[in-house]
């Protein structure tokens, strides 16, 4: 049996309790709004690009302590980067939700927090959570309008 | 048997089972599935508004059926086809009986209640509903009970209409009332709402759409597994349900119809069965209910749904909803002690529903928590996001009681909730 600590990190729920980057960004260039229809959560992601690089990042919406911690590390942990590199950091950050890199796996340095999320592996169905803010962030970073849906 | 030996027989019973012996351990020993353990712990199964678990006499009597008696119904000759076919109609006879119908052909087995909404408003609805018109419903319905009416409205020019609630998740009868008008055509509503746990006041809401002549649909989905339904004594037009959550069989489900208007109603889908004569020129749609059961329909499911209606017969629908009342009494009473704990819907007519929300922890981690400990319940909008917007509140935690259930289940789930507190302390 999966250790309940290991999914509600201390980390993890301050993170849900006081949200780091959680307000409007005025100053966004990009924008986008993510669904999970089988819960209701939902955030929007504000980008200020500059470039190619994010400048600032802000997020909004209301969501599970998993998906809601993972939103507020994301913001932290995209800060400065390019969009190449925001997806490299997704790709490692997906590897670690869904259990196919260990945790430790320091290739990319920027994951470090996120390694955190590394016990949602054990509940598949909170990968979803895990992953929704990035999903926002990467249509947020595509341009497109219209709002995501994790199904 | 004469009557009084019928009644001597039936006091027997009533002497061996007092209604204080009702004795869910008795109970649960007829359902498999409930003797297992998840996350190491008992399995203690609280999402009964969901779908219910199902007991040996429906298991059994869906693998006796492949066993013994399948075949294709309604056109072999040979005995085992007459023989499958007789067992299908016999079955909508029990639900006749179940529902008090007056006819059994008034009973059109469908995938559920979803379908049998569909069905209405595609058929009735589209040749009843013309630009202008209206189609009211509540602000307490099932997504099920809203979409199909929407796209209906959308094609039609037509406008859907909501009755409000009240803080308590009540319908606000009055304001129901001054909705209806002479564009009503449709009144569709819940018997008993899935994320609130209400129950309406039928009788008065078919009442009050009668005099605008407006034509009622009752989605039945979790009012059938929790209280007696006559459709007859409602006068309802239309009453859907589903079988699984009924401790019947998934896929299968039952859509009554007052004879009049199934007769007067347009075929659902075009196929076998729904026909008397075919030709490339011209089709003669069979007599109702053959009218609506396009294809070889789901007869496992139709005998499973049977063999659910009587075991639920057997228990007594008077005692599952003492025993039910029981338990949301219980559950009500204690979570009501907890801090931080916000019930939603607390309507004075409720069925076994209880959904709730605590500060802070958002219902998703209610849901895994408690699932650790082997408590299923559900967590999420209830596929009624009208009903959270109308909270304020973007999900609930909703524990949902059957027949099966226990008062030690209920102090399980109040032991977990603890569990949810602690880690979020």
């Amino acid at each position: 049996m999966p250790d309940l600590r290991e999914l509600y990190q201390d980390v993890i729920l301050e993170h849900s309790k006081a949200p780091r980057n959680y307000r409007e960004l005025g100053a966004a260039n990009r924008r986008a709004e993510g669904f999970n229809p089988l819960c209701g959560d939902r955030y929007t992601v504000y980008v200020d690009l500059d470039g190619d690089a994010i400048r600032d990042i802000a997020f909004q919406g209301s969501g599970c302590a998993i998906s809601k911690a993972s939103a507020s590390l994301m913001t932290q942990s995209v800060k400065g980067k390019t969009q190449a590199e925001v997806e490299e950091l997704f790709g490692e950050f997906h590897k670690i939700v869904t259990g196919e890199a260990p945790a430790s796996n320091g290739k990319v340095p920027a994951v470090g927090k996120l390694s955190v999320f590394a016990g949602v592996s054990a509940y598949p169905v909170r990968v979803k959570c895990a992953t929704l803010a990035w999903h926002t962030l990467r249509a947020a970073l595509a341009g497109e309008h219209e709002s995501v849906s994790t199904e | 048997m004469t009557v009084a030996a019928k009644h001597q027989a039936l006091d027997v019973t009533t002497a061996q089972a007092p209604l204080g012996a009702y004795d869910p351990q008795k109970i649960r020993a007829n359902f498999p599935i409930l003797f297992q353990q998840v996350n190491g712990k008992p399995l203690v199964y609280l999402d009964n508004a969901a779908t219910t678990q199902k007991p040996r006499a429906v298991i059994d009597a869906i693998t006796r059926y492949y066993e013994a008696d399948n075949a294709n119904i309604h056109r072999g000759v040979h005995y085992l086809s007459q023989h499958a076919t007789q067992r299908y109609e016999n079955s909508r006879e029990t639900v006749r009986r179940f529902l008090n119908a007056a006819e059994p052909s008034e009973i059109v087995f469908v995938r559920g209640a979803t379908e049998g909404i569909n069905l209405i408003a595609q058929t009735l609805g589209r040749t009843r509903v013309r630009a202008g018109d209206e189609v009211l419903i509540t602000a307490m319905e099932h997504h099920s009970n809203i979409v199909p009416w929407q796209i209906l409205c959308e094609e039609k020019g037509a406008m859907l209409r909501v009755a409000p609630i009240n803080d308590a998740g009540e319908l606000i009868l009055d304001e129901f009332a001054r909705l209806l008008g002479p564009r009503t055509k449709i009144v569709a509503v819940p018997h008993v709402s899935n994320a609130l746990g209400t129950i309406n006041p039928l009788r008065q809401m078919v009442e009050l759409a009668h005099r605008h002549n407006a034509v009622v649909v009752v989605d039945g989905a979790q009012a059938v597994p929790h209280l007696a339904v006559d459709v007859r004594a409602l006068d309802c037009d239309f009453y859907v349900f589903s079988g699984h959550k009924l401790y019947g069989p998934t896929g299968i489900g039952v859509l009554y119809g007052k004879s009049a208007l199934l007769n007067a109603m347009p075929p659902y889908q075009g196929g076998g069965d729904m026909i008397l004569s075919v030709t490339f020129e011209k089709t003669t749609y069979n007599k109702i209910p053959h009218k609506f059961e396009a294809g070889t329909p789901d007869v496992s499911g139709v005998i499973g749904l049977a063999a659910a209606i009587n075991y639920v017969n057997e228990l007594g629908l008077d005692r599952i909803e003492a025993h039910e009342r029981d338990l949301l009494r219980q559950a009500t009473e204690s979570l009501s002690t907890i801090p931080g704990i916000r019930l939603i819907g607390t309507a004075k007519e409720k069925a076994s529903v209880l959904s709730f929300v605590m500060d802070g922890i958002h219902p998703h981690d209610i849901g895994t928590i408690l699932d650790q400990e082997g408590i299923a319940i559900r967590t999420g909008h209830h596929c009624a996001q009208p009903v959270m917007e109308r909270f304020g509140i973007p999900a609930t935690a909703r524990a949902s009681f059957a027949f099966y259930n226990t008062r030690e289940e209920v102090n399980a789930l109040i032991k977990g909730i603890d569990r949810v507190r602690e880690v979020f302390a």
